[in-house]
């Protein structure tokens, strides 16, 4: 159990983290979602206790981070920047942090063929990609066993057949019983891979729901209605409630209102319709919609634009 | 994928604090041993002390009869000085180069971060480093200072013999090893205040070889103060078999200054790593 309440971060005069609350539960993979910049990086150092706040707590299993006597066996975490000295081999990298938890060597062996390393365990990480660097560092979160994985941008560098695997990996650990929380800066991706999300911009906690709520409420419900009567129509659908904004000639873009219904009002008046299309925007346009809003103003409300899911801020009540 | 948790977790209470330090201990040998910057380093450490050795030694037996009696005289009362001197002059530049890296290069390779997280707490990190790594250079050190001085030895003996047995001669040989023992914290320590490779090994070098010569010219007894409690300054003196008439300080003394300058040196840089962001 993850636990953020209030956390700020400034450096210098931007604020990079700002009065952040939200809490990661187990037994399910949660998506920390965000534009590059957003603080997600900065969220996750707080919580492992490389920077300090600048205020609010960030607690596992309700200790911080500092008083984790053994901390790789409580939390295993895959940072976005690299974490490991270029000369050494992954074997002793991964040897250099186990014999600091008390961890015996065949750890290391098992972990390294988990990550599909053993080819390359002797060889020195300098010379490694960056999608191997990527798998040593899952090796070195999964070293200690813990119930508790921090997972920046992981698939970051991997291939096709790499980004399967980290998310199939993600999901077997979450169905544990272990608590995955993993950045992403990609919808999509998280779309296939996260139950739960929670998504911050400008430092700041824009969503904190189950996926599948965030898709719903992302996809915009509009309707493209052609019709040679479209006079006659923006009349009928206004009166119901709908929301017309004409798009050229015959062509409409109908909000507030679902097709069947547009097309039930049509045939009543015995209109003719040429085209009745619902609209969905891509999970990825919705994000950048929601998001765009955070980068580029500092309050969400006062933006039309965020048609899309309003703002929910909660603390820590999953 | 079923071998994630195939060593089951060790659910016993945590190790005791000692148990806990002694892992470290290992684990920072570990960092040590295996990276080739050691390696190279100590090898150019061993090689570089007993190479100046013999060829200062050589030169200073070939060319005797040019010395002025002045020189003569300095060097027949306190040859190990003079054998020590000739050997670690240049090649404790490789233990400064090495201590500032041994904690540099966490911070170049981002290698910090993971040492962190397996550290919260941070200090006991350091100062694990600090034990492993000064205790590698004093065992190197006296490894080599021992054969430096028994070469150095042979080639003066016609000139101005010296044994193990004289007085202060098997503690300024001893104090060869302590010296760049703690020369390594020395840089350890500026390393970890300075977090940039570049910037510590030209601090390191400024206070090792540039302070030095600067604080003689400062004027009268203030200068000779100066230059008397400068770390490196105070620190070569437990090299030399007893103090010489213009010594301000005594061989244990200067070692004395030169300990206290680095304790005080690592003591900033555990506060900083304690109170920075990594």
């Amino acid at each position: 159990m993850i636990e953020v309440d209030r956390l700020s971060k400034r450096f210098g005069p931007v604020t990079a983290v700002n009065g952040l609350s939200f809490a990661v539960g187990p037994g399910q993979v949660t998506g920390f979602l965000g534009p590059n910049g957003a603080g997600k990086s900065t969220t996750m150092r707080l919580l492992l206790g490389l920077d300090h706040p600048n205020s609010g707590t960030a607690t596992i299993d309700g200790k911080p981070y500092r008083d984790l006597v053994e901390p790789l066996r409580v939390v295993g975490a895959l940072l976005e920047a690299k974490a490991v000295h270029t000369g050494r081999s992954a074997y002793n990298h991964l040897l250099v942090l186990a014999q600091t938890q008390g961890l015996p060597r065949k750890r290391v062996d098992e972990v390294i063929d988990l990550v599909g390393l053993r080819d390359v365990a002797d060889k020195r990480v300098g010379g490694f990609s960056l999608g191997m660097g990527q798998r040593l560092g899952l090796a070195a979160a999964l070293l200690g066993d813990p119930q508790v994985l921090v997972l920046d941008e992981p698939v970051n560098g991997l291939d096709p057949e790499g980004i399967v695997w980290v998310r199939n990996l993600m999901k077997y650990l979450a169905g544990q019983g272990r608590t995955v929380f993993v950045s992403s800066h990609l919808m999509n991706e998280m779309a296939l891979t996260a139950d739960h999300l929670i998504v911050i911009g400008r430092g700041r906690l824009i969503a904190d729901c189950a996926t599948e709520e965030f898709i719903a409420r992302s996809s915009q419900r509009s309707v493209l209605v052609k019709s040679p009567d479209a006079t006659r129509l923006t009349e009928l659908i206004t009166a119901e409630g709908g929301l017309v904004t004409p798009d050229n000639g015959q062509a409409l873009t109908v909000g507030g209102l679902p097709a069947p219904r547009i097309g039930e009002l049509a045939a009543r008046e015995g209109l003719i319709l040429h085209e009745l299309t619902p609209q969905l925007a891509s999970l990825e346009e919705a994000f950048m919609e929601l998001t765009r809003d955070s980068v580029e103003y500092d309050t969400r409300t006062s933006q039309p634009a965020a048609t899309t899911v309003e703002a929910r801020p909660t603390k820590g009540t999953r | 994928m079923t071998t994630v948790a195939s060593t089951p977790p060790v659910a016993l209470a945590p190790a005791s604090a000692p148990v806990r330090f002694a892992r470290l201990l290992l684990s920072e040998w570990t960092k040590l041993r295996s990276v080739r910057s050691t390696i190279a380093s100590l090898g150019l450490l061993v090689a570089l002390t007993l190479g100046f050795t013999t060829l200062l030694t050589s030169l200073t037996v070939s060319q005797w009869s040019r010395a002025d009696p002045n020189q003569q005289r300095q060097l027949m009362a306190d040859p190990v000085s003079t054998i020590l001197g000739a050997g670690f002059q240049l090649s404790q530049l490789t233990v400064c180069v090495l201590g500032v890296l041994v904690i540099t290069s966490e911070y170049t390779t981002g290698m910090i971060r993971a040492s962190l997280l397996a550290v919260p707490r941070r200090v006991p990190m350091l100062a694990a480093k600090s034990v492993v790594f000064a205790l590698l250079v004093f065992v190197v050190g006296e490894l080599v200072a021992f054969p430096s001085f028994f070469i150095g030895a042979a080639i003066l003996h016609g000139k101005a013999p010296v044994s193990l047995g004289d007085p202060g001669v098997l503690r300024a040989v001893i104090g060869g090893g302590l010296y760049l023992a703690v020369l390594g914290l020395f840089a350890l320590a500026i390393g970890g205040l300075l977090r940039h490779t570049a910037a510590a090994i030209t601090g390191v070098i400024g206070f090792v070889l540039v302070l030095a010569p600067l604080a003689q010219l400062l004027p009268g007894s203030f200068g000779k103060h100066v230059h008397a409690y400068l770390p490196s300054e105070a620190g070569h003196l437990i090299g030399q078999a007893h103090q010489r008439p213009h010594d301000l300080l005594t061989p244990w003394q200067g070692f004395g200054v030169f300990c206290l300058w680095t304790a005080v040196l690592l003591g900033a840089a555990a506060y900083l790593l304690q109170r920075r962001d990594a």
